[in-house]
């Protein structure tokens, strides 16, 4: 059973630099070939790449260690990235920080009660500008789905 | 190669484009590429233990694909907005197919910017099966 106290809690945020060999390590792993990424000298991250947030966190010191979610039954729902401008680029310090910004329950059709759990996580560029924005839907489902789950 | 604003409206069809088939290989290089590592997509005793045949794909790998096909298309820099659906599962040996579709189209008069941009509908289905993620993006255009 998720607490929903944890509704509105918040890490204590950290800071993340944006690095080169990352972006492009990440560009390859999601199988992209883009120059923008592999051989720009100064690229943008891709679409996805703000997750490797969790590479800077404090460990054991994250939002969602208040929350003791199943690893056998989680499942990730949704995710979606806003940038308020081009994605940051290799070399920028970003300040993160995520708050649980709901959690609620809902009857599966056959996975038992599924509880949700959304967060959202603030980028903020050395001047404290919000450059980017992420919110992500985690769901511990009540058992194992099947694989033929449709 | 960038699709051009005078080549989009509502209703285009994007070009469509297969990624895999994915391997248990491809799975654990996302994993240390992304920093998650959850055992159920590489660690066969584990994903069993979870109830699950084997292991299966990150979601977020999928989506980073989906993620390359679109920025491919439109351009590194020009992404603005990128969110997905994860449905059904993608198990190693699925080949997957990226499609998307212009919904909107803005020249930016509206919102006062001047900035054209634009709203796609994403869709990865797994060949052989339904769709692993719906998506939407909004994109300018220059």
């Amino acid at each position: 059973m998720i607490d929903k106290d944890a509704i509105g809690s918040t890490d204590d945020g950290y800071v993340m630099q944006v690095e080169l060999g990352k972006i492009r390590e990440f560009a390859r792993s999601t199988q992209s070939a883009n120059s923008a990424y592999l051989e720009s000298a100064n690229p943008v991250i891709p679409p996805t790449f703000l997750t490797t947030q969790q590479f800077w966190s404090t460990p054991g010191s994250g939002v969602f260690s208040k929350i003791k979610m199943d690893r056998r039954r989680l499942l990730h729902g949704a995710q979606e990235y806003i940038f308020h401008g081009p994605p940051p680029k290799a070399g920028t310090t970003l300040s993160v920080q995520t708050r649980i910004d709901d959690i609620y329950e809902k009857e599966g059709r056959r996975g038992g009660t599924m509880t949700f759990v959304v967060s959202v996580t603030e980028f903020r560029n050395a001047a404290g500008v919000l450059v980017a924005e992420a919110r992500s839907t985690a769901i511990e489902t009540g058992r194992a789905p099947e694989k033929d789950a449709s | 190669m960038n699709l051009k604003w005078e080549d989009l409206s509502v209703g285009t069809q994007l070009p469509e484009r297969e990624y895999g088939p994915l391997t248990i290989t491809d799975f654990v290089r996302y994993q240390g590429a992304s920093g998650d590592f959850n055992p159920i997509h590489h660690d066969d005793a584990f994903a069993k233990s979870a109830g699950f045949p084997e292991p299966f794909s990150v979601g977020m790998l999928q989506a980073g694909i989906l993620g390359s096909y679109v920025t491919d298309l439109f351009g590194a820099e020009n992404v603005r907005r990128f969110s997905v659906q994860f449905r059904e599962q993608v198990w190693a040996g699925d080949r997957l197919i990226c499609t998307g579709e212009v919904v909107a189209i803005s020249d930016g008069a509206d919102a006062g910017t001047g900035e054209r941009s634009i709203d796609l509908k994403l869709n990865v289905s797994r060949v052989g099966g339904g769709s692993a993620i719906k998506g939407e993006a909004t994109f300018v255009v220059a």
